[in-house]
């Protein structure tokens, strides 16, 4: 028998709202299933279980925010026998408080640690029924203005509800009677929750990790001829991006030089072999989510862009999963087709490394004993000294280019 | 169609893949990546939707052509034509 907990999906994470639940008592789970999903401050984010069973009971209610390790569920393993006593949960998680990792005043006595017969927060009144897909800030709005997310049609990608439906669904609704429900206190933005939660993972960084930096600008011509070529015949539900090629590359050096990946937690680093590749996303309207393509030194370069894709649209969409924000092994920032062409980044704990792609530039290139205008982009990598010196984050561009250089062996 | 329904379609299928963006405030000069912050995912998740919606394959080499609302109802109204889609 297990106890389903809160996971912490993020270095920082202390506490989470719990926003759906995907399985009802009785339902049958296996490992990986999505159970619930959490709101974060990165936004809505579906949580699996990492037990197989059946689903005994909900621990936890809707809308209630709750602290990383409370109890969700209680969850029956093959064959074994239902409690006499609804399980009670283990006391300390109940009663811990919401303890910052880092030293800290004592956290305010604010009632994050609800417990499990606190009633839920006034601004999470409309509960949405499983199975639907919204934007985080479409979830956060509905609530505010107390619209049922199940009454909207949703127009985003894979029709997901956004914004703009929640605001024209209560507009629709606002003529024939006026909002009756004005929040007490405005809830924090999701923008403002989304830079509370870069800066704290930004600032342990920070303070933890010793960064070194290696930089190397290499001829992109090879790989930017190639792309043209293999997007010709191709259409366009099936082109490949630049992105996917970095992505391709970066995987295959870091299983290469497999001490640049893994996540340090604990003395000795133990570098890890599959490597899950973070995939920083920029959110529109500002923010930043870095989701893993898990195993991605085994997907070719289609699946790796396809693979991306998805990501991307759950990003924006609000449907990342827990493994994906806390299994990352590597991550990749690029800063896209035009703009700065070097980017110097800060690794995302509790990573090692992290690879920041400038934009391509042209510029003169010595080929030969010619010199000739060709596409070139800087790539940084930031390396945690604790784990490994200059030489081998070197090592890793150097893989890391020969890829490059060969695209139509990525 | 007429460029005022081809425009009305590309300006959906935009707001779609950028839900932030009011379609009523986009200007027929505005740069979608410039002045809409579309990056290279977004441009090509739309240039998938409009040959979903068109029938019209633009090749890569021609996303210049889509830039802005004027540049893309004029080149999907001309390669309309070319494929006999009216």
């Amino acid at each position: 028998m297990g106890v389903f907990e809160m996971p912490s999906l993020g270095a920082d994470m202390e506490a989470g709202t719990l926003v759906e639940w995907m399985v009802k008592p009785g339902d049958a789970v296996k490992r990986g299933d999505v159970v619930a999903v959490v709101e974060t401050q990165k936004g809505a984010i579906e949580i699996e279980t990492f037990q197989a069973g059946t689903v005994h009971h909900l621990e936890a209610d809707l809308g209630q925010k709750l602290p990383v390790g409370a109890p969700l569920a209680v969850i029956l393993g093959d064959g074994e026998e239902a409690p006499a006593e609804p399980v009670a949960a283990p006391e300390e998680a109940r009663a811990e408080p919401v303890q910052p990792a880092a030293p800290q005043p004592p956290p305010p006595p604010e009632p994050v640690t609800a417990p499990a017969t606190a009633p839920p927060e006034p601004t999470q009144a409309v509960p949405p029924p499983a199975g639907l897909m919204a934007s985080p800030v479409a979830r956060r709005r509905a609530a505010e203005l107390g619209v049922d997310l199940s009454q909207i049609t949703g127009t985003g990608l894979g029709g997901a509800i956004q914004l703009a439906d929640v605001e024209a669904a209560h507009s629709g609704s606002a003529e024939s009677k006026p909002a009756e429900v004005i929040p007490e206190r405005k809830p924090a933005s999701p923008m403002a929750e989304m830079r509370k939660a870069i800066a704290a993972a930004m600032s342990r960084s920070k303070r933890e990790i010793p960064h070194l930096y290696v930089s190397q600008t290499l001829d992109l011509e090879p790989a930017t001829q190639w792309l043209a070529k293999a997007n010709q015949g191709r259409d366009p539900a099936s082109r490949l991006l630049m992105g996917a090629l970095f992505v391709r590359a970066t995987a295959l050096a870091a299983a290469k030089v497999s001490m640049v990946n893994g996540q340090y937690v604990g003395d000795p680093f133990e570098p890890t072999k599959s490597v899950h590749a973070g995939v920083a996303v920029a959110l529109r309207g500002g923010g930043l989510v870095a989701p893993a393509l898990m195993d991605a030194q085994d997907l070719r370069l289609d699946e790796t862009m396809s693979g991306m894709r998805d990501l991307v649209t759950r990003a924006r969409a609000g449907r990342l999963r827990g493994s994906e924000m806390t299994m990352g092994t590597i991550t990749i920032s690029a800063l896209g087709e035009t703009g700065a062409e070097a980017m110097t980044g800060v690794i995302f704990p509790p990573q090692v490394a992290l690879l920041c792609i400038g934009a391509p530039q042209r510029r003169p290139w010595v080929v030969g004993d010619q010199v000739e205008p060709r596409q070139t982009v800087t790539v940084t990598l930031s390396l945690d000294h604790r784990v490994g010196d200059g030489r081998q984050a070197a090592r890793f561009l150097n893989a890391f280019e020969s890829f490059m250089q060969a695209p139509e062996t990525l | 169609m007429t460029p005022q329904e081809i425009r009305t379609v590309f300006l959906i299928e935009l707001s779609k893949i950028a839900p932030d963006i009011d379609p009523s405030t986009v200007s027929d000069d505005d740069h979608i990546q410039d002045d809409l912050e579309l990056d290279s995912m977004d441009v090509l998740n739309l240039v998938t939707a409009l040959h979903v919606r068109f029938g019209i394959d633009i090749p890569e080499s021609d996303y210049p052509q889509i830039a802005t609302p004027a540049l893309a109802v004029a080149y999907l109204a001309k390669a309309g034509r070319q494929v006999g889609y009216e």
